[in-house]
């Protein structure tokens, strides 16, 4: 297994720029949201109070970013040592992808300067999932930069304080495993309490264990996509055979999920919804075959070995998983008759400013640090 | 006598041309036909004076004596120069058996052409032995009036629909004139003029209608005119903004009620009583001469199972939600929807997303395609 | 499978046997009305549309008038809002001439907080901006606390908490029973202007008994309806309508202090049609199967730390 170092190389390139233009955009008008209020920049109302800010930005994004969750249960509690290339790269976009997740929750809550509230134990609400997420959520962007940060210590080239952290790394690390699996199925149960108000497609006492199951497989997925993604965009090799046994996993993960998600719709009677045909049925019948083509695809060895079929599954099953969240949090949330809402521009511009800060700074770092192993050039 | 005859703008009877064109003028506009002042000048003045039969059953005179309040025309106009009042009880001069000869004598002359106006309600139990005249009932009276009549007007609440003798627990059996039609199977048509009394502008002015175009004007499914009866009090209220707005007098003589508020609290059946009063006024001294507008709510004395039925100060029911519509519908459409601008930045990155998706995974092809004829694929 | 790996699975699987075991000690009671609980009743067949109550509320309230379009000159608002915190809607169908029947008729509905016996709101907020009092049963908002993330507009199956969007500093805004006027001695303002008695104040039990005694009455006969307040001396007498027999809020939800008549069906007039379990209560339920006590989770971390510390200390054995 090769170290890993740092890409070098020049921080501002064409991509680089094309992000930071997008940034600027979105950072001009979140100050016109902290002076004019979330109503000037989206489209949120009182029946939708929650958009694409908190289904992507926070719900999809952090399902995105469980890359460094899904690689720390396979490597450091399944002791898959051979994956331990792909552990950094990953951990860094779980790192950017929960504080990004984080900053859109800043800007998304309308009283920001109270949010510590959070922590003063005579606000605590037990009974609330929000709690438990906020809380989870907020420790484990702590433990992703803690996790992170003996890579930290050695472009810092400190030595001893690399030495200490590698010893209590594994507080970290199993703390970075357990505080995931509690959030990523709270942010499902997020929806239990909204009852009628979510389609019966998707509203059922499993989707805690749906979003689990789901963010799990989309941190494999996206380990593979982005491992891919950067090796073309940096002209490096593929690490095909690594990434062909991490896909091997996803079959049969797959199958949990998708054997809950139809048993549990079929018992409770609902399956007829989707013959309606309308938008929701639609959304789910796409949401649905987005899971279907990964699994099928990675179900062959041969297809494991492709770097093109790898890219698709992988694409496949961060969509399925996105889409997934995004009808369960808006498509399939019916708040009663004549409420609508579609995210305005400044709001999805907002959330694209988000992503290409996050990409930025994926980049400086990955070039700066070292985060990416020593891999041949393509 | 001809209008023509008074050219020299010499008053004629006591009346000027120019206030008797006003008249008309003024009738015109009750009946909510501006500019018809001229036609009704003309069919008032050119026929010989229409005879009208007036019977009075169970009544209190009070139609009679509101008619008595009339400016245009007065009463002694209307009589004199107008109609041909052929048979009255109150104003007939003659009284006993004279009175009843020149009835028969009347009838028999005006057969079908008369205007028979019947005010009172009819008792019909114990064969309607409760209102006699003259010896005969007033039930058999009608039938014999009406039945030669060209049409028939029901003048007053009691005569519309049972009015004050018809209240609970009616031991008379007062019944309305109209009924008493649909029973006998009597078909000279009738219009009912209800009001306890009615505005004395509403009888004259259905009057004259029929003598100008020989025609009834437009009717409700009760038979009143729609230009009376056609809307609401509540809709022509001048204190119905107050009740848009939830002020209400409370009690007679509190601060509120001092103000003018609505009366609604106080037992108002505006909401449920169709009348022109608001409109139309009482005794032509101007604005506020109505119950409400004196201060004491409207107890519908128009409108059959209102007046006299319902308690005086038990609150109203809305005939039906009347405007101003403002009052939002339960589903009505809130949030914010698609927009331009968001739908094609959402789309055009959904594109690109997919576009360079599309374009690495043809290019990663390629390479699987050149690595696998190569046979370099490490297993 | 490695001794690692083998050891985790054991441990997990003992944690999951524990969690199992302890489900039904854990399932989550239905709250319960408290006995001095207040509220209001609402009879859509006596409401006259007149919108005293909504006027009433602005002014007990401090609210701002509310205007549906540039061209408006009163308050009209289309539903509640930041500013509007009770609402008169109605709903019409065909000629809409006929009140409360559902042929060519028309019904109001009064609209604001429920005040559920269970609220989803308090149970959803993470802060506990959003309380109910102990005695009466208000459910009251506390800016002090709130962090605006919304989640009580989420959770309400009413959704009766309204956000100011259009403000730098917003608040969640809802009707508060006008708990602030109790110590006057005075009660909800809505009730207190309607003339009709269509919304009355009073104790939960008491206005559940007035209620039930109407479905008994016979449609057409005289009754002295109380008015503002159960309690009231002041009547309204009048004759029964013919009510749907349903008590809406009394189980809907897991019940409600605002409770409501009505002849048309209550799904037609925009009330959501609720099981008897709350939201809370389902939501609660499976959060504290898995996490109560933080059992679930402890037990999982103790696994995770003996396998993380296993892999990351290999050089020690």
């Amino acid at each position: 297994m090769t170290e890993s170092k740092p890409l070098g190389g020049k921080i501002i390139t064409k991509p680089f720029l094309v992000c930071a233009f997008f940034f600027a955009i979105a950072a001009v008008l979140l100050v016109k949201r902290f002076i004019y209020g979330i109503g000037a920049v989206s489209n949120l109302s009182d029946g939708y109070p929650w958009g694409i800010w908190i289904a992507y930005d926070v719900v999809t994004g952090t399902a995105i970013a469980c890359g460094g969750y899904s690689m720390a249960l396979l490597v450091y509690i399944f002791n898959k040592g051979e994956y331990h290339p792909l552990v950094k790269p990953a951990l860094l976009a779980s790192m950017f992808g929960y504080t990004l997740a984080g900053f859109s929750v800043m800007f998304d809550i309308g009283r920001y300067w109270q949010a510590y509230n959070l922590f003063l134990p005579k606000y605590f609400q037990l009974n609330s999932v929000m709690f438990e997420v906020a809380l989870c959520v907020s420790l484990y962007i702590g433990v992703l930069w803690m996790e992170f940060s003996p890579t930290l210590a050695e472009w810092l080239q400190a030595k001893g304080l690399k030495k200490t952290l590698d010893r209590v790394i594994f507080i970290f690390i199993a703390i970075g495993i357990l505080l995931p699996t509690m959030h990523q199925s709270s942010l499902g149960s997020l929806l239990l309490i909204a009852g009628k108000k979510v389609s019966p497609l998707w509203h059922t006492g499993f989707l805690p264990l749906l979003f689990l199951i789901s963010a799990i497989t989309m941190g494999f997925a996206i380990v593979i996509f982005e491992s891919i993604i950067s090796s073309v965009g940096f002209k490096r090799e593929i690490e095909t055979p690594i990434l062909s046994k991490l896909a091997g996993i996803i079959p049969f993960l797959l199958s949990i999920y998708l054997v809950v998600r139809f048993a549990d719709i079929i018992i409770r009677g609902k399956i007829g919804l989707v013959f309606a045909f309308d938008l929701r049925a639609v959304m789910f019948i796409i949401e649905n075959i987005l899971y279907i083509i990964p699994a099928v695809i990675l179900f062959s060895a041969e297809n494991r070995r492709k770097n093109r079929q790898l890219f698709i599954a992988a694409g496949c099953l961060l969509l399925a998983g996105s889409v997934y969240r995004f009808n369960a949090f808006l498509v399939g949330f019916d708040p009663g008759a004549g409420w609508q809402y579609f995210p305005s521009f400044s709001e999805i511009m907002i959330t694209l400013g988000v992503i290409s800060l996050e990409i930025m700074g994926y980049m400086i770092f990955v070039k700066k640090m070292p985060v990416l192993s020593g891999v041949r050039q393509a | 006598m001809k209008l023509e005859e008074a050219t020299d703008g010499s008053p004629v009877s006591g009346v000027s041309r120019r206030d008797f064109i006003k008249f008309c003028s003024a009738v015109a506009a009750t009946l909510g036909l501006p500019g018809m002042g001229d036609q009704i000048a003309e069919a008032v003045t050119t026929q010989k004076r229409p005879p009208v039969l007036w019977l009075s059953a169970q009544e209190c005179t009070g139609c009679t004596e509101s008619l008595l309040r009339t400016n245009h025309p007065t009463l002694d106009r209307l009589i004199l120069e107008l109609i041909s009042l052929e048979y009255h009880e109150t104003l007939l001069a003659g009284s006993g058996k004279q009175a009843e000869d020149w009835r028969q004598k009347s009838m028999k002359e005006n057969q079908g052409k008369y205007i028979l106006v019947v005010d009172g309600s009819i008792p019909v139990k114990d064969n309607g032995i409760y209102c006699k005249i003259g010896g005969k009932t007033a039930l058999a009276l009608l039938e014999e009036m009406s039945t030669q009549a060209a049409a028939v007007i029901a003048i007053g609440s009691c005569a519309s629909w049972g009015g004050i003798p018809s209240a609970d627990p009616n031991p008379t059996g007062a019944t309305a004139v109209h009924e008493i039609f649909k029973s006998k199977g009597i078909k000279t048509p009738c219009v009912n003029i209800p009001g306890c009394p009615p505005n004395p502008y509403n009888f004259l002015s259905t009057v004259l209608y029929f003598l100008t175009f020989k025609k009834l004007p437009e009717l409700d499914e009760q038979a009143r005119p729609k230009f009376a009866y056609g809307r609401l009090i509540h809709e022509n209220c001048e204190r119905r903004p107050h009740f848009d707005a939830g002020r209400f007098a409370l009690q007679f003589g509190d601060d509120d009620h001092r103000k003018g508020y609505c009366l609604y609290k106080l037992g108002c059946k505006g909401p449920e009583t169709f009348a022109n009063c608001p409109i139309q006024l009482f005794n032509d001294i101007g604005s506020g001469a109505w119950p409400v507008g004196t201060g004491h709510p409207c107890f519908g004395c128009t409108e059959k199972g209102v007046g006299f039925t319902k308690p005086l100060h038990s609150p109203a029911s809305p005939k039906y939600f009347t405007p101003p519509s403002i009052l939002p519908r339960v589903d009505a459409t809130r949030g914010h929807g698609l927009t331009i601008a968001g739908v094609a930045v959402a789309a055009g990155i959904a594109g690109a997303a997919l576009g360079a998706g599309a374009v690495t995974a043809k290019k990663l092809g390629k390479e699987d395609e050149e690595q696998e004829k190569s046979g370099s694929r490490e297993k | 499978m490695d001794i690692k790996r083998r050891n985790f699975l054991k441990i997990a699987a003992g944690g999951g046997l524990l969690l199992a075991g302890g489900v039904p000690a854990m399932a989550r009671e239905p709250k319960q009305l408290s006995p001095e609980a207040v509220g209001i009743l609402y009879d859509a067949t006596a409401c006259i549309g007149c919108r005293a109550c909504q006027t009433a509320c602005k002014q007990y309230n401090d609210m701002p008038v509310e205007h549906s379009s540039p061209d408006s000159v009163w308050d009209d608002p289309v539903d509640l809002s930041s500013k509007t915190l009770n609402i008169i809607k109605v709903y019409a169908t065909g000629s809409g001439l006929n009140k409360d029947t559902e042929i060519d008729g028309y019904s109001f509905i009064k609209r604001h907080c429920m005040h559920c016996v269970d609220p989803a709101c308090v149970s959803a907020c993470p802060v506990s901006a959003l309380k109910k009092n102990a005695g009466t049963g208000v459910v009251s908002y506390d800016k002090g606390a709130c962090i605006g993330c919304r989640y009580c507009q989420l959770a309400c199956p009413y959704n009766i908490p309204k956000f100011e969007y259009d403000k730098a500093f917003p608040q969640i805004r809802k009707c508060q029973l006008c708990e602030h006027r109790f110590k006057d001695n005075k009660f909800s303002a809505c009730c207190e202007f309607c003339p009709t008695g269509a919304s009355i104040f009073g104790k939960v039990s008491d206005l559940l008994t007035e209620a039930k005694k109407r479905l008994t009455l016979k449609p057409g006969e005289y009754y002295n309806y109380p008015v503002a307040h159960i309690k009231s001396a002041q009547v309204s007498y009048r004759p029964v309508a013919k009510y749907l027999p349903r008590v809406y809020g009394e189980k809907e939800g897991g019940g409600s202090q605002v409770l409501m008549l009505a002849a048309i069906p209550f799904e037609k007039l925009g009330m959501p049609a609720l099981d008897e379990q709350s939201d809370a209560a389902f939501s609660e339920n499976i959060q504290h199967t898995v996490y109560k006590g933080m059992i679930g989770p402890g037990v999982l971390l103790a696994g995770l730390l003996f396998a993380a510390y296993k892999n990351t200390h290999k050089n020690d054995e």
